[in-house]
Formats: C-alpha cells, sequence, structure tokens
C-alpha cells in the first residue's frame, strides 16, 4: 500500500515539477546567470563581468526614461482605474429601488457588468486594431473625425495622438530621472484604463454584495443617507479589496508591454523617439535588435530589474494597505 | 442582480423595531432613489457607450468600402459588405492564424489541466516529506514577471529539443513545443485555484472508495474528477480565455510565417497596416478574432466574472 501511494504521488507530480523546472525555472536562473556575463545571445563564448551590466544600465539614458514612464503609469494607471471602479460599483449599488442602499442594484446592473468587463477578454491584437484606428492622426481617426465634424479641429491639423511625443506637462528633472507624460502614453493609460475598470468594478460590486444586510439595515435605521452610508460602511468594509487591485495595478503598470508594442510607432514599438517606452518594451527590442555585442546579457539584466521592482512594489504596497484588524462576516 | 432584488423584495419587511422612524424617513430615501437612479443610470450609460462604441465602430468597417473607410470614417456602408471576410480568412491568413490557434489551444488546455488537477489533487490530499516545498515551488511561479524567463526560453526550447532528438516535435516553431510552454506557464495558476478546491471536497467519500477496493487512480479520476467539477469549469475557461489571447510566448517561439497564432498574425497586420490596401480586411479579420471569445463570453460570462475576480483574491 505504501509502496504503491508512493509510486502514485511520484507518478502524478512527475510530468508537472518536469515542465515546469525545465520551462519556467531553468529559464529563470539562466536569465539570472546571463545578466552577470557578456553573453551575446549567440557566440558560445562569453565571460562573468560581475554587476557591470546593472551599473551601465542605471546610466542608460533609454533605460532610466523607460523607467519613468513605468513610474508615470504607475501614479496614474492605478488610482484612476481603482477610483472609477468603486464610482461605478457605488453607482450600481446605490442607485435602485428600496431603501437599504448597498445591497440591491440599479435595474440591468448586470447588463452593465457583462458590459464593461468585455475588454477584459480581448485579445491585444483586437484593441490595438481597434485603438490605432479610433486614435488614428488624420481625418480617418474616430476621434479626429468626430472632432472635425463637430468643428473643434480643423482639417489640415489633425490630433497626433499617438504619434506625438510632447510631454501633457513641463517635464520634471530629479537627478538622473526626468519624469514627464508624453501624450503617446497618456493615450496608452487611457486604453488601460478603458480595459481595466470593468475587471475592477465586478471585483468591488461583488464584495458590496457580500456584505451582510443587517449592517446596512442598521446604518438606515440610525438615519444614514446613501452616500454617508458607501463612505462610511461600505468604502472602509472594501479596504483589502481595494488593497489587492492596487497590487494587481501596479504589476500592470510595471508592465504595459502589450500596449506598447501593439500601439506605438518604431520597431518593436516604443516611440516616437522612445516617448513610450517602458522598461519591458526596451528589454524585449533590446534583445533582439542588439546595439551592443553583449546586448543579450545587458537585456537580462534588465528583465531581473523588472523583476526585483516588481516584487518589491507588490510587497510595499500590501505592507501599505493591510489593515492590521481584518474584520470576518 | 436585479432578479434577486425583486425576488427579495417581499421577504424583508420593514424592522419592527423602528416604525416611527421608517414612517418619518419614507419621503426622503425614496426621492434620494429617484435622483440617484437618474444620476447613476446617466454615468453608467455613459461608460457604457465608451466601451461599446469604439468596438460597434471597428467591427462595422470590415463592412465597408476602402473608399468608405478612408473618407467617411463615421458612416454607415453604403451596401453591406461581406467580401472583406473571406479575403481576411484567405489572403490575410486568419484562417492558418485560426487553425494554429485553435489545435495549441485544445491541447494547451487539456495537458493544463490535466497534469494541473494531478499535481493539486496530490499536494492537496497526500501529506509527504517535500509536499510544502513541492507547492511553494510552484506557487513562486505566480509572483514572477513573464519577463523574467523569456529571453533563454527560446534557448531552453530549441535546447532541450536538439538534446532529446525531437526539434520536429517539441522545437521552436512546432505546435507541441508551444503547447509545452503554455502549460509549464499555466500551471502555478492552475494548481494553485485547484489546490484550494481540493482541499475543500469532503474526505468521507474518498475514504468510502478507498475502503471498496479503489486504486488511488481510480479515486482520482472517477471520483474525486467528478466532484471538482465546478473548480475544473472555472479554471477550464480561465485558462482558455489566457491561451487564447496569449501573445509574448508565441512570439519568441513561433517565428515562421505560417506558424503564427492569431494574435500575433493579427497584430502583424494591424501594425504593417501603414503599407497595406485593404483595411476592410484588417477589420474583418479583427472580428473574425473576437467572435470564439464573444461567444465563449456569452455563454460563461457569470463563470467568466466570478473565476477571474474571485481569482484575484485567492
Amino acid at each position: 500500500m505504501s509502496f504503491g501511494r508512493a509510486r502514485f504521488i511520484t507518478g502524478f507530480l512527475f510530468a508537472p515539477i518536469l515542465l515546469y523546472a525545465v520551462y519556467v525555472l531553468y529559464p529563470y536562473a539562466q536569465t539570472a546567470y546571463y545578466s552577470v556575463t557578456d553573453f551575446s545571445g549567440f557566440s558560445p563564448d562569453f565571460a562573468y563581468v560581475g554587476f557591470g551590466n546593472y551599473v551601465e544600465l542605471f546610466e542608460d539614458e533609454v533605460f532610466l526614461k523607460a523607467l519613468g514612464h513605468n513610474v508615470v503609469v504607475l501614479t496614474v494607471f492605478p488610482v484612476v482605474t481603482i477610483l472609477l471602479a468603486l464610482f461605478f460599483a457605488f453607482m450600481l449599488n446605490v442607485g435602485g429601488r428600496g431603501d437599504k442602499a448597498g445591497v440591491r442594484g440599479v435595474r440591468g446592473s448586470s447588463v452593465y457588468k457583462f458590459i464593461f468587463f468585455f475588454p477584459q477578454v480581448l485579445s491585444i491584437a483586437i484593441v490595438a486594431v481597434i485603438w490605432r484606428r479610433v486614435f488614428q492622426s488624420n481625418d480617418g481617426g474616430l476621434i479626429n473625425s468626430l472632432l472635425m465634424a463637430m468643428g473643434l479641429v480643423e482639417k489640415d491639423k489633425p490630433l497626433m495622438f499617438l504619434a506625438e511625443g510632447e510631454s501633457v506637462f513641463p517635464p520634471i528633472t530629479i537627478g538622473n530621472f526626468t519624469f514627464e507624460a508624453p501624450v503617446v502614453l497618456v493615450c496608452l493609460i487611457l486604453i488601460a484604463i478603458w480595459g481595466g475598470v470593468g475587471f475592477y468594478l465586478v471585483l468591488f460590486s461583488a464584495a458590496m454584495q457580500s456584505i451582510p444586510k443587517d449592517i446596512f439595515e442598521a446604518a438606515t435605521l440610525d438615519g444614514a443617507t446613501r452616500v454617508q452610508t458607501f463612505f462610511r460602511v461600505t468604502l472602509p468594509l472594501l479596504r483589502e479589496h481595494v488593497s489587492v487591485a492596487w497590487v494587481y495595478l501596479g504589476i500592470a503598470a510595471l508592465d504595459f508591454y502589450a500596449l506598447v508594442v501593439g500601439m506605438t510607432p518604431g520597431p518593436g514599438g516604443g516611440g516616437p523617439n522612445d516617448a513610450s517606452q517602458v522598461m519591458s518594451s526596451y528589454m524585449m527590442s533590446n534583445a533582439f535588435r542588439p546595439s551592443r555585442f553583449d546586448s543579450f546579457a545587458f537585456a537580462c539584466a534588465m528583465g531581473v530589474s523588472i523583476a526585483i521592482l516588481t516584487l518589491l512594489l507588490a510587497a510595499v504596497q500590501l505592507r501599505v494597505t493591510r489593515s492590521r484588524d481584518k474584520l470576518e462576516f | 442582480m436585479s432578479h434577486l432584488a425583486t425576488t427579495e423584495a417581499p421577504a424583508t419587511p420593514a424592522p419592527p423595531a423602528a416604525p416611527s422612524k421608517a414612517t418619518g424617513q419614507a419621503k426622503p430615501p425614496s426621492d434620494e432613489g429617484r435622483v440617484f437612479n437618474v444620476f447613476s443610470h446617466g454615468f453608467l450609460f455613459l461608460w457604457g457607450a465608451l466601451v461599446t462604441i469604439p468596438l460597434l465602430w471597428a467591427v462595422i468597417q470590415s463592412f465597408k468600402t476602402d473608399t468608405e473607410i478612408i473618407n467617411d470614417p463615421l458612416g454607415l456602408p453604403e451596401q453591406w459588405l461581406w467580401g472583406a471576410f473571406g479575403r481576411a480568412w484567405t489572403k490575410g491568413h486568419i484562417g492558418e492564424f485560426f487553425i494554429n490557434t485553435i489545435v495549441v489551444l485544445i491541447g494547451g488546455v487539456t495537458l493544463t489541466m490535466l497534469l494541473g488537477s494531478m499535481a493539486a489533487y496530490v499536494l492537496a490530499r497526500y501529506p509527504f516529506r517535500g509536499n510544502r516545498a513541492v507547492y511553494w515551488m510552484f506557487i513562486a511561479g505566480l509572483t514572477m514577471p513573464i519577463y523574467l524567463g523569456i529571453l533563454p526560453l527560446y534557448l531552453t526550447v530549441e535546447k532541450v529539443a536538439k538534446a532529446l532528438g525531437l526539434v520536429e516535435v517539441i522545437g521552436l516553431n512546432t505546435h507541441l513545443g508551444l503547447i509545452l510552454v503554455y502549460v509549464a506557464y499555466s500551471l502555478p495558476f492552475t494548481i494553485f485555484f485547484l489546490h484550494a478546491f481540493f482541499r475543500t471536497l469532503p474526505s468521507s467519500i474518498a475514504e468510502a472508495a478507498s475502503v471498496d477496493g479503489a486504486g488511488h487512480v481510480r479515486l482520482f479520476f472517477q471520483v474525486m474528477m467528478p466532484m471538482a467539477k465546478p473548480g475544473l469549469i472555472g479554471i477550464g475557461i480561465f485558462n482558455v480565455i489566457g491561451q487564447w489571447n496569449q501573445f509574448i510566448l508565441p512570439t519568441v517561439i513561433m517565428k515562421d510565417e505560417d506558424k503564427r497564432l492569431l494574435t500575433q498574425g493579427l497584430l502583424e497586420l494591424a501594425t504593417n497596416a501603414r503599407y497595406e490596401t485593404d483595411f476592410a480586411r484588417l477589420f474583418a479579420g479583427m472580428t473574425i478574432a473576437m467572435l470564439p471569445i464573444l461567444a465563449v463570453y456569452l455563454v460563461f460570462h457569470r463563470q467568466v466574472q466570478a473565476g477571474l475576480t474571485g481569482a484575484t483574491l485567492k
């Protein structure tokens, strides 16, 4: 029996562990290893160079620019997405019949959820085909042609959107870093918000529905209005969910690769003039379009840096937002 | 949720303890309710329009002529033409991409579910030395961004296939090669989710079956798998959507023109649209690529919403 049990356990775990070790863990380890060498990606002769790649990385103008863009995305995208999702969840839940705010929904709330959530299941290719055309920088684009029809934009001076590298605010320089928000990056953030709000709306809305009704009844009995109930009762009880959402959106903000590759000009995306370059897009285009002899190793150092930054961010966010006293119901 | 509200309405009588307060407040809340109703529907409708208009607009472009697309972007087609769909399928290679994607998806999801549930089951219900270590090894994969492994992955797939003498089978540009990579990257999440699920299943049935002489393997396939069906469906849909939309892995592994997957191929069409003269074809290709996912979403939207958001909180 015990022999059969051991054989069973080994038999069931063998293939999953093998696949995972070969295709996931081994490449991770290789990235870390190559990042301290001068490996070109092709030549089998390469040498250990220590942490030189990392030092150069934080002197690399484009990488710092890309990092700055990620920071801009990180400060704007999660906050706006969470606020909009909370706002719509509030609208879905406080509107509607009855006086027990927060428990019912407005009429047709599942239809709204169905529509809002849909962009979440679309692939980057579909999003790219649609939004490239929406933001197109001539009279064939949706927004430009709409504005021209309304007379707000002149036909020979269309809005440039994805082709515009100018920052929407004057660049702020702190030491090596320059923070700026090029128009093209703002467009990408808008698309990301468009895709993400529905997901977090559903998340928050489900959380609101799971709050026991007697809490709302008690609040109503005490004479609280819907708005008061939302801010004093519902929102504090959603703390945990907002915290999780923030971590996920933070991770997504440090990524952004698919949007940059799918939407922006230049080989491998990132244009115009690196105005929409983020860390991951710079890493990928650097590895495949060598600009230096050890570009593969250099890109690996970027991969490790992205991983470390992502883990640090998640850890910090969890520490900041996790409430000490957890409420169970 | 709205149908729930109507059935529940009569079942919640006003609390008897506060009749005076309730009557005193009867008017303000109902007014407040109406104002909020108009207000919230207004905002919700606006966002609904922002989500749907770009989608519908893009779909409509596939029925237009190129002249209409360029000169009259806002208008409806004078004649609803279906030709672009055929051109996208054949000349745009969407058909090939589509079939490649289906092959990889069927293999990928089936194998992910099989191996994932096997591992999750053993880890959830068989204590042994090293159980926790194996579990955490898989969970660690959840926290790592894909960029950490993506560059050497290409070399790994090549090397492993060469070492085994299977370059044509699991090497670069092969369906099976990509399937194995998909499975490997889907395992952490699948195991994490199903592990929690297998833990909640009652052990009494398993014990009864084992007393009746069922072996471990039979117990798993004939008793535990059927009991875990809701969890398997949820994570199965999750994997279908994830692998259907996957884009970074195929870009690295499927370089050959005729081996491309849908997301990859369509994105290529979109990025090269500047040199393209057939715009309707591009939009038709997009519409074709959207249909399967729309169908899955129409049927399973509740499970998709609950599964994706629920998974976030685990």
